[in-house]
C-alpha cells in the first residue's frame, strides 16, 4: 500500500500538478512538497507527492552499478 | 521506458548483484523486509531463490491492510450501518474479514461503501453529497498518514462538516522495536521501508543498530534497488559490522520530509494501537488532536464494538512478526486462497500468503 511511482509534472495549478505517469497524466496534490517546478519527477503515493527524485543520485546509484558491482562499461 | 524505474529492473544487473551476494555469503541470515511492497517485489522476481540458500528473508510488520486488527474492521462495518453514512476506504481493506463479515459482503447488502484510491477522492464525494456523511477509513504508514492529514487540514479550512476519518494509522519504528526485542526473534538485518523513510528520514532506525544490533538498510522497491540493499547487508554482516545504510538515496534523504513530518504533527498526536499480531503496542498509532476532533469518527459517532474473533488455524500473526512463512499454515492454498481469505495476509495485494499464492515462494 505503499506503493509510489515517479512522475514528472507537466504543470502546476496552485496545490495540483498533472503528472505524467507511464503515458497517463493524473492530478495529484502539491501539499507535502517545497517548492515543485515543471519538469521535476516526483514520487507519487495514493493521489499526493511525497518527495522530489534526486536526478543526481539516481544517476549515480545507475553509474555505481553499472561500473562497480556488474562490471559493465558506460 | 519510465524515468527512474526501468533501469532499476535490468535484469543482467540484477543477475550480477546476485552472483556477488553469493560469492561474499559465507553463514546464515535472516533478513526481514518489512514492507509489505518489498514482499511483493521480492516474490514476482525471484528475489529469494536468486541470493541462494544461505539467505531467508522473511516477511515483517510493514503491510497495513494485514496489520489492522479484527476489531478496528468490525467497526468500520458498524459505522457502514449508521443512517446517511457513506464509508470511504482503500481497496483491499473490504474484503478482510471482520469477526463475522467484510465491508464487501456488508456492500452487497445494500451499505454505501465506496473504495478510492486516494483521500481526496473522499474529499471529493463529502463537497458533492453535503447530505451525507462521508467516513474515510484511515490506513497506513508514515507514507500515507501525511495525505490524510493534508486532508484534515484542508476540510478544517474549507470548513466541510460532512467528513471524518477513522483514524487506524500506525507508525512503524514502536511495531518494529516490540517485533525485534521478543527473546524468540531471530532476525538479523532489516530491509527498511523506503517510502515510509522518504518521510520520516533514516534516525529512527538508529535504536535498531545501536540497541540490538541488527543492521538496517533503506531500501527502494524495484528488484536491482532490493538485491543491492541485500548486497549491503550480506556485507555487514559478514564483517560484523552492524550500520545503518540507505540504498534508496534517489528519494531518502537522512532528515526525511521535513513538510510532511510537520502536517503529521499538526494533526496527530500518539496513541496506542492494536497491531494484528503483536497487539497493543504503546504509542504505535495516530490519534487526531482535539483541533481537529470534528473530523475524527471516532468521536463523532459512538461506535462500541464486542471484542473480537481471530481464525485461531490463521497465523498471519506470526508471519508478521517473521517468525512463520505461509506454508506453516494448514490451511494455505487449501481453506485459504485469494477467492476466499481466511486471513488479511491473504487478502491483501502486499500480504505475505497472497505474494507467495501467487508467485510461489
Ligand atoms: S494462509 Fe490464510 S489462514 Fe493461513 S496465515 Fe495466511 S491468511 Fe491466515
Amino acid at each position: 500500500m505503499c506503493w509510489s511511482i515517479p512522475g514528472k509534472i507537466i504543470e502546476i495549478n496552485d496545490n495540483i500538478a498533472k503528472i505524467e505517469l507511464s503515458g497517463v497524466t493524473k492530478e495529484v496534490g502539491l501539499d507535502l512538497i517545497d517548492d515543485p517546478k515543471v519538469g521535476e519527477y516526483l514520487l507519487i503515493h495514493a493521489g499526493y507527492a511525497i518527495q522530489k527524485v534526486d536526478e543526481k543520485s539516481a544517476k549515480f546509484t545507475t553509474d555505481f552499478l553499472n561500473g562497480k558491482i556488474n562490471g559493465k562499461e558506460e | 521506458m519510465i524515468k527512474y524505474v526501468d533501469e532499476y529492473r535490468d535484469v543482467d544487473t540484477c543477475l550480477s548483484i546476485a552472483e556477488k551476494i553469493r560469492e561474499i555469503s559465507t553463514k546464515p541470515l535472516n533478513i526481514m523486509e518489512v514492507c509489505g511492497g518489498h514482499t511483493m517485489s521480492i516474490r514476482k522476481n525471484g528475489i529469494q531463490k536468486l541470493v541462494g540458500d544461505n539467505i531467508n528473508l522473511l516477511s515483517g510488520p510493514g503491510c497495513p491492510v494485514c496489520v489492522t486488527a479484527i476489531k478496528d474492521i468490525d467497526k468500520a462495518i458498524a459505522l457502514s450501518q449508521i443512517e446517511d453514512v457513506i464509508i470511504c476506504s482503500f481497496g483491499d481493506m473490504i474484503y478482510v474479514p471482520g469477526s463475522k463479515t467484510t465491508l464487501a459482503q456488508t456492500k452487497a447488502e445494500g451499505k454505501d461503501i465506496r473504495t478510492v484510491y486516494s483521500v481526496s477522492d473522499a474529499l471529493k464525494l463529502a463537497k458533492e453529497e453535503p447530505l451525507k456523511k462521508v467516513v474515510f477509513i484511515g490506513i497506513g504508514f508514515e507514507t500515507t498518514a501525511p495525505t490524510i492529514a493534508a486532508a484534515i487540514v484542508q476540510v478544517y479550512r474549507e470548513n466541510i462538516d460532512n467528513f471524518s476519518v477513522l483514524s487506524l494509522h500506525k507508525t512503524m519504528p514502536q511495531a518494529l522495536g516490540a517485533v525485534l526485542s521478543d527473546e524468540s526473534c531471530i532476525i538479523d538485518a532489516l530491509i527498511c521501508p523506503g517510502h515510509v523513510t522518504t518521510i520520516t528520514g533514516t534516525d529512527m532506525y538508529e535504536f535498531i543498530v545501536k540497541d540490538l544490533g541488527i543492521s538496517c538498510c533503506v531500501s527502494g522497491f524495484e528488484p536491482v534497488d532490493i538485491l543491492r540493499a541485500i548486497y549491503m547487508i550480506t556485507e555487514m554482516f559478514e564483517n560484523n559490522q552492524p550500520a545503518l545504510l540507505n540504498a534508496y538515496e534517489r528519494v531518502v534523504k537522512p532528515q526525511g520530509n521535513i513538510k510532511a513530518q510537520d502536517i503529521l504533527a499538526e494533526v496527530f498526536k500518539s496513541v496506542d494501537a492494536d497491531w494484528r499480531g503483536c497487539g497493543i503496542v504503546p504509542d504505535s498509532g495516530l490519534g487526531i488532536k482535539d483541533k481537529y476532533e470534528k473530523f475524527d469518527a471516532d468521536k463523532i459517532f459512538d461506535i462500541n464494538v464486542p471484542d473480537s474473533k481471530e481464525n485461531s488455524a490463521c497465523i498471519c500473526g506470526d508471519i508478521l512478526r517473521g517468525a512463520k512463512n505461509p506454508n506453516d499454515c494448514t490451511l494455505f492454498k487449501t481453506a485459504c486462497t485469494p477467492m476466499n481469505p481466511q486471513g488479511a495476509c491473504m487478502v491483501s495485494s502486499e500480504g505475505t500468503c497472497a505474494a507467495w499464492y501467487k508467485y510461489g515462494e
